[in-house]
Formats: structure tokens, sequence, C-alpha cells
């Protein structure tokens, strides 16, 4: 459902994206691994059209990102890096307007409010104001958007970047449930939640792919099995004699 | 979703999103605060002993140097500041409607405040019998001056994520297009260069095109001129806005 071919995308002088190639299914949930400034929001910010690649083709559920980019993004829901949000709104009037823009209209847009509510758990803070609210509210409050219009594509910048441990394992639990019916990339720092809801991982490293496949066959790709390990080898600076180590 | 549907649903955001805050009451008593001691006390209303409102709306274009810069500041450095910029974006909302969305609620807000200065009007009836065409005429003509303003603060606004920068930038560029057709820049230009330049130079000027439509014709193209002028600064705002997402 995710097509992209040779994305490469260039601030001046800087490649921050340096050729990516890859597909995502529906039932898929891709994880980007990488280290900070590896390329990862960058990618997403793309695949979503919110930066023109400099080069190469993204194409979400059969609609070119460049071409349409209207249909692309209607079958995209997006959780940008730290879930922004119009701090002077409250969850319900937030939600309200993405609905609007959504197309979605009085019954229907009333239901799938009340759905995105329920399944973040939002229904304790809906009107207060988004500003006032603790991180992980305004994590979720990102989220029901992002999930609004049950959309087929699912891209989440660090989905539980932020939350406590309890958080973070009730939006794990969640995309886990949405995942059978969309295709999803997530992005994490989190290893441990590469194991825990990626069907499949990629490590990106200064633009490229490093690595790709099941969380299993990344861990087989170093003798003590631990993923942690197999990122730190292929993302520090002389990755690549260390990759060859772990090959 | 339509083109109309985005910009409605921006529109009205934007402009629930003034009263949401005490932003709007704070510059709405600040605006009818200037407004009046601006009439009374340094326009000496009272001693004129005329009943007029040419005073009230001589001090409109140097107010709104001042005032409308801080209405249109935030426009579109706040978002680029909180990052809603990119869930803007991302949603599927054309540039165009976004700009135009944003423009509107920020119009029909200065309108409000303009329209909330109507107890001049009804000071002026009591005293005596104004022409309602003229004043009808100037706060028509104040509005479109407003807007003319408010094009330029939104445009200039989407250069920078500072708003203190979007604010000095616009007062510098709304006054330069105030000042051109004050006597004073008139004269020195007319000392040396010819008719053709001195027309050209004051017919940009808000100033020439405002004190037509302030006594009392609203002649076509004044309208146009305000028209064509804001037309112009929120083709260069999209214009802005897209360069920064290309590739």
């Amino acid at each position: 459902m995710i097509e992209i071919e040779g994305l490469v995308r260039r601030f001046g002088s800087l490649t921050a994206v340096g050729g990516i190639s890859l597909r995502v299914a529906k039932g898929e949930v891709l994880g980007f691994l990488g280290p900070n400034g590896a390329g990862k929001s960058t990618t997403m910010k793309m695949i979503t059209g919110y930066l023109a690649p400099s080069e190469g083709r993204i194409t979400v559920c059969g609609h070119d990102v460049v071409e349409e980019p209207f249909q692309a993004q209607s079958a995209i829901g997006y959780l940008p890096e730290g879930a922004p949000a119009y701090p002077d709104m409250t969850p319900v009037q937030f939600l309200n307007f993405i609905a609007q823009v959504r197309g979605l209209k009085d019954e229907a847009a009333k239901k799938a409010i009340d759905v995105a509510v329920a399944r973040t758990g939002l229904q304790s803070v809906l009107e207060q104001r988004i500003e006032t609210l603790s991180k992980g509210f305004k994590r979720r409050v990102g989220l029901a958007q992002a999930i609004l219009h049950n959309p087929p594509v699912l891209i989440m910048d660090e989905p539980t970047d932020g939350l406590d441990p309890n958080q973070k394992q009730a939006v794990r639990g969640l995309i886990r449930a949405m995942s059978a019916e969309k295709a999803t990339i997530i992005s994490t720092h989190i290893l441990e939640e590469v194991d825990a809801v990626c069907t499949r991982a990629v490590i990106i490293d200064k633009g490229r792919i490093v690595a790709d496949g099941t969380p299993a066959e990344l861990h087989a790709k170093s003798p003590t099995k631990r993923l942690d390990d197999v990122f730190r080898a292929l993302t520090t600076p002389d990755a690549e004699i260390k990759a060859e180590a772990v090959a | 979703m339509s083109f109309w549907n985005a910009t409605y649903a921006v529109f009205r955001r934007e402009f629930e999103g003034y009263f949401a805050t005490p932003l709007a009451y704070v510059f709405i008593v600040i605006f009818l605060l200037a407004m009046g001691s601006f009439t009374f006390y340094f326009g000496q209303f009272y001693a004129t002993g005329r009943a007029e409102l040419d005073i009230f709306f001589g001090f409109h274009p140097w107010l709104y140097l001042f005032l409308i810069p801080a209405i249109s500041m935030r426009l579109w450095a706040e978002e680029q500041k909180t990052g809603t910029i990119e869930l803007l974006m991302t949603l599927p909302i054309p540039v165009t409607a976004a700009v135009l969305g944003k423009f509107l609620a920020a119009w029909a807000f200065a309108g409000i405040a303009l329209l909330l200065t109507f107890p001049m009007w009804l000071t002026v009836i009591y005293l005596g019998s104004p022409d309602n065409g003229v004043i009808f005429a100037s706060y028509v003509g104040s509005w479109l001056m407003a807007g003319g303003y408010l094009a330029i603060g939104s445009a200039l606004s989407a250069l920078t994520n500072n708003q203190v920068i979007a604010f000095v930038l616009t007062v510098v560029v709304c006054f330069m297009f105030t000042i051109s057709g004050h006597e004073l820049v008139l004269d020195f230009f007319q000392s040396w260069a010819p008719l053709v330049i001195v027309n050209a130079v004051s017919s940009f000027s808000f100033l020439t095109h405002y004190a037509a439509i302030m006594n009392g014709v609203i002649d076509f193209r004044d309208i146009i001129f305000f028209g064509s002028l804001i037309a112009l600064f929120l083709f260069i705002n999209v214009i802005v806005i897209d360069q920064k997402r290309a590739g």
C-alpha cells in the first residue's frame, strides 16, 4: 500500500535521505530504526506530503504523493514528531476540526470522534485546553487525530516518546489492534518496541537502509542475539567494518 | 474535500481561535481605546464642531500600522513554531485554502473590531446630521485597507517562526505602503522626478486610495487596488510556504 522508490531528499548540500526504496503491505507494521538525524522523520514527512522529495517516487494506495497529494493524504493518518496540536483548542474542538477537514459530517463525524476518543482514552480531558494537558495526553490527542478517519495507512513518528510505561503499553496495544487492516510505519528509538509491535524492521543510517528484515532476522545478525548490538554495529561511524563482523 | 470546504474549516478554526484566548478581547479593548483616544484627544474631535468622522477615519492608517501586524504576526509564525504547520500541510487541505482561510478569519476579526467603533457614528448622529453615505464608504475603505495590511502581514509571517520578527517586518513594509502617499514623500519626489513617477509612487499608497474612498466615493479602481494587493500578497504567502517544502 506504500511504495517508495529511490527516495532522495537534500537540504542544500546536506543529503538527509539518500536513496530509500521500500514497500509496505497491508497488515505490516514497519519499524523505522536509526540514530538521530538518520533520515527517519524526513522520510515520513515525504510520505505524508509535507516535504517534496528531491528525487524518487512515493505512492500511497495507488496515488502518487506529488501528483495527487490530496488523494494520498486522505488515505494517511499521520502523527508528526512531538504530536503537534493547536494549544488553544480542547481535544473535542480539535477532533471536530480534523473531522471537518477529513470530510466527515454530522453523525459520521460524531461516531468517528467517539471511536477515536475511546481507543485513545481521552474521555476525561475532552473539555480541557490542549496546552494544559500532560505530555501523555497530548500524545494521545495526536494519535486520536491520526486514526480519526480510519485510514488504510498509518504513519507515526515516535508514537510512544515521552509516555510512561503503562501508556507505552497501551499505545502499542492500540497499534497492534489496528494493524491487521492497515499498512503502518512507526519510527522509534526504543528497540524493545520493535519486538513488541513490528512485523518488520528497517534500520536507517545516514539516509540509507542498512538492514531490513523481521525482528527475528535482525536478532540473528548479532552473535549476542540482541537488537541493541545489531543497531550499534550498523549505525556507529565505522559501521561497515562492524557490519561485516556481525554478518 | 472541496476547496471551499477546506477554506471554511480553516476559517472556522482560526476565527474561533481568536475568541478561545484573551487575545481577541485584549485586542478589541486596545483597538477601541486607541481609536477613541486618538480621535477625541489628539484629533480634537469636539473642538472642530463638525458632525463628521473624518478625524476618526484619518487616524486609521496610522493605528493600523501597529494594530494590524499584531493580528497578522502569529498567522504562520506560530504554526511554524509549534509544528502544527506539519499537521495542517499533511491534511488534505490545499495550501491556497489554508492561506485564504487564515486570512479571511483575521480579516473578519479586524472587521468586528472595526464595527465595534459604531458608538462613534452614533455620537455624530446625536450631535448633528452627518453624511451617512460618506461614513459608510469610509468604513468600507477602512476595512479594505485593513485587509491590505493583513495580507502583507500574513505573507511576512510565513517567512519566519518568530512572531516578533514578523511584527517588525510587517510594520516596516506597511509603513512604506502607507507613507508613499504622504505629502512629505511626494514633495521629495516632485522636486526632481517626472510626474509619472510621482503618480506611480502615490498610486501604490494605501493613503491615496483610502483618502479617495473617505471622500464618500467608492471608486471601482480603489477597490481593485486593495483587492489586487491582497491577492498579490496572499499569492506570495502561498509561494513562501510551498518553497519551504520544495525538494
